[in-house]
């Protein structure tokens, strides 16, 4: 947070103040545990080596984007005895893929298409609401929506709520009233453009980018100011340099990404303008190296023969100055990306201990299925170890960084390929994982796919899906489709997992007490301990959980869990969209692996607020 | 075709009566068959298409104020000819609609091979959708698709939820298969009582 000039936010800032205060001198000393390893996090990142506020911000709770709280009230001992505090029905029945936020004692929720702002005044009893804000997003939007018109999040400060619109507005609402103070359009719905991510603000810029890659869009990142929803700077995923803000500070680490314009010259002509790369997932922050780190989605087509060439800089990672947008270094997970394997997942911002010297890393559950350790000084990879089953590749090569393919499961026009693993929504998608200093470990929602899948033709016709590829999901080796997994990042192993029935496509959250929290599909909201693993407690909701969990400290001095539940998304787009279940071919393919959802879970979005006793 | 020709009996030799009657009726059959399939195949020279007006009388609703209006159905040749469904197959992968709407199950639209129809199950009333576009992201190709064309989609979007005559309808498919081929889809009835999106 930077130091703000509005007087909201100083108040604000002395009620963080008072938190803090509370919160150090009641807080216990924290357990050391002998099997887990304490892990530093970065200096100006808060977490647990920080006082926590008790407040929520941003859905990742913070820049280092780790969903940890430093919040013990809920502890392994106690977490069975949870209970339903309070609920709020949001009235809209897509798919609730945000986290809500708490700030000064109100909770914000942004709701999927038609994006309702909802502000709750947790001062008062049953937490009534304060305010609505409603933008009123084009419907049409709906129609360029790949996958669930579903929104990730808003974020606040300075006094206001950040958040996207399905049509491409990005917005400012007024924390306290819910006027709406700017609203900015930054792209357009009959360029297939649509956007669901949640915005990231960092010194005064409100960070936001495209969805589309199933449209043949552009992808760009680009930064409005706080104050005023000016355009800062944009800088696109594909094209000439100086559209994508790579100048003289351009260093990449591997050879494969120095050279002049490769954004046009590794693809065939004309082809980058409709290429892909949008900027849909979570971005981090990391204040010392005043760099910014964001993914880019995958290139379009998928059909890969229409595109020949590395498409640069999809399927890859930024790290840029968010000062001017001007890029630093870039790493390509998926060149030449052959399975939709977008590369914006989280990057969780942390110093580890690597062959006996503390590195400023990034760790990134990537969706080809490797979890990678990157240098996040240099864009350097450490380490890139699978974590889920993968047949589409054979590894990393530390030397060149460069993805090993399998060519076996490469698709060529007209022929199925079968056993394609992970499946396009990969081995994690965006559902973001949470990461403990306690322990060490990352904390992995993700899922256990594969898919057979034929190349086709794609034609291009602005506004409409540009794809060209016929796919059929099923579930991965052992038939449950999803895990919920803790992960070593320094030993690169898994410690414990958890099978799930269905994909986990909630987000993660880890406190300080070692509770771990996600949803299920079909609607258990889930804790469990974070160092063994071993279930502690569950509740089941009214509709499948795709929400992101977030931890509060109440107006009452109390331990709150939030969750919004509200089945759909890409994998519950079948409950969502009642969808056929007869056509396995639906949804991109996600309806072969989803048929029995609907007999599992029904639509409905639900806030769930859980308290002790 | 291939029906036919499996079909055609071979010549007995001095059959028993009951079996020569058998023969004939079977050689009526193989015949009848013949001719539904030289049908089937036929080029569409003569086959006219709706006019793009005669979609303009159409209803989303059957619910009228006051005595109802005598309907005038419109009749689309092209739901009886093989030749102009898979013509409306094909330009149904051409201009994306399976993009959203994928074998009928359906995705970022509606699915089409179930029994609820939001805007309309006739064939005008299809013509209409595709052609105005639909608030909740069916996009408007008014302009963008020859209007015969427009009816030989319409024609194959019924055929998703057997709505069209299982001998014109596609039996096959020239990609990976996700759920069964048109020919054998069961004929749905049609409700307009689709669930809000």
């Amino acid at each position: 947070m930077q130091p703000s000039k509005s007087h909201i936010a100083k108040n604000i800032a002395v009620v963080l103040a008072l938190f803090a205060c509370a919160s150090a001198s009641c807080s216990r000393p924290i357990q050391s545990n002998a099997e887990v390893r304490e892990v530093r996090l970065p200096s100006g990142l808060s977490g647990s080596n920080e006082p926590d506020d008790g407040q929520w911000l941003m859905p990742a709770k913070n820049y280092s984007s780790n969903r940890f709280s430093s919040l013990d009230q809920i502890t392994v001992d106690n977490a069975r005895d949870l209970k339903v505090a309070w609920t709020f029905s949001t009235g809209i029945n897509r798919g609730h893929e945000a986290a809500p936020l708490v700030v000064n004692n109100t909770m914000y929720i942004v709701t999927p298409y038609p994006n309702i702002l909802y502000a709750l005044d947790l001062t008062k009893p049953g937490a009534p609401m304060k305010w609505k804000y409603e933008p009123k997003p084009s419907s049409a939007a709906q129609g360029v929506a790949c996958c669930d018109v579903v929104n990730r999040g808003a974020a606040f400060y300075d006094g206001k709520i950040f958040y996207n619109t399905l049509d491409d507005h990005t917005v400012a609402v007024d924390a306290q009233s819910g006027k709406e103070v700017w609203n900015t359009q930054v792209g357009d719905i009959n360029q297939g453009e649509s956007m669901t991510m949640a915005p990231l603000v960092v010194k005064d810029k409100v960070l936001v980018g495209n969805s589309g890659g199933e449209f043949g869009v552009r992808g760009w990142l680009t930064a409005l100011d706080a104050s005023s929803g000016k355009i800062a700077w944009k800088a696109y995923s594909t094209g000439p340099d100086v559209d994508c803000l790579i100048g003289s500070n351009f260093k990449p680490f591997y050879e494969a990404d120095q050279g002049k314009d490769l954004g046009v010259t590794t693809w065939p002509p004309d082809a980058w303008k409709i290429g892909g790369g949008g900027v849909w997932g979570w971005i981090s922050y990391d204040p010392e190296l005043n760099l910014i780190y964001y993914g880019t989605a995958n290139p379009g087509p998928w059909n890969p023969d229409q595109r020949p060439g590395d498409n640069k800089w999809t399927c890859g990672i930024f790290a840029r100055n968010p000062d001017n947008g001007e890029a630093l270094w870039f790493y390509q997970w998926s060149p030449h990306d052959l399975h939709d394997y977008d590369g914006v997942n989280e990057q969780i911002l942390i110093d580890l201990p690597i062959a006996g010297h503390t590195r400023k890393v990034l760790v990134r559950p990537e969706r080809n299925g490797y979890v990678y350790v990157l240098d996040r000084t240099s864009g350097e990879v450490l380490s890139a170890t699978p974590f889920a089953y993968i047949t589409t590749s054979k590894g990393v090569d530390l030397k060149t960084g460069r993805l090993i393919y399998n060519p076996e499961k490469s698709a060529s026009l007209g022929k199925v390929v079968r056993e394609i693993c992970p499946a396009s929504p990969g081995a994690k998608d965006w559902q973001p994982s949470a990461f403990s200093p306690k322990t060490g470990l990352l904390y992995l929602p993700h899922n256990n796919l594969c898919q057979d899948a034929e190349s086709v033709e794609a034609n291009y016709i602005a506004g409409t899906p540009y794809v060209g590829m016929n796919v059929k999901m099923y579930a991965g080796p052992g038939g449950n489709r999803g895990v919920f997994s803790a992960w070593d990042p320094v030993a690169a192993k898994e410690v414990w997992s958890i099978k799930e029935d269905y994909p986990v496509w909630s987000g993660a959250l880890v406190t300080t007490a070692n509770v771990a929290f996600y949803g299920t599909m079909d609607g258990w909201f889930k804790a469990v301990n974070a160092v063994a693993g071993e279930p502690l407690w569950q509740f089941k909701c009214g509709s499948g959980i795709i929400g992101q969990p977030i931890t509060y400290r109440g107006p009452d001095g109390k331990q709150y869990v939030a969750i919004l539940s509200g089945v759909g998304g890409w994998s519950g787009a079948i409950v969502a969209g009642n969808l056929d279940p007869r056509d396995g071919g639906g949804a991109l393919g996600f309806n072969n692996a989803m048929s029995d959802l609907p007999k599992n879970t029904v639509k409905g979005g639900m806030l769930y607020v859980f308290a002790l006793p | 075709m291939r029906e036919g020709i499996l079909l055609f009996p071979r010549p007995a030799r001095r059959s028993p009566p009951a079996l020569r009657l058998r023969v004939v009726g079977m050689g009526a059959l193989a015949l009848l068959i013949f001719q539904a399939a030289c049908k089937r195949e036929e080029r569409g020279f003569r086959v006219q298409p709706p006019s793009a007006s005669a979609a303009e009388g159409s209803r989303m609703t059957d619910f009228q104020p006051g005595p109802r209006t005598p309907e005038s159905p419109v009749k689309n040749e092209y739901e009886d000819n093989a030749y102009a469904l898979s013509e409306g197959k094909r330009l149904f992968q051409e201009y994306n609609c399976s993009g959203c709407h994928f074998n009928g199950g359906g995705g970022i639209g509606p699915a089409l091979m179930d029994d609820e129809w939001l805007y309309g199950d006739k064939p005008e009333n299809i013509f209409e959708t595709i052609v105005e576009g639909r608030p909740n992201g069916m996009p408007s190709f008014r302009g963008k698709v020859p209007d015969y064309q427009v009816w030989q989609l319409v024609a194959y979007v019924r055929s998703l939820s057997g709505q069209v005559g299982s001998n014109a309808a596609p039996g096959r498919s020239d990609h990976m298969q996700t759920s069964s081929p048109e020919q054998s889809r069961p004929r749905e009835s049609p409700k307009l009582s689709g669930k809000p999106r």
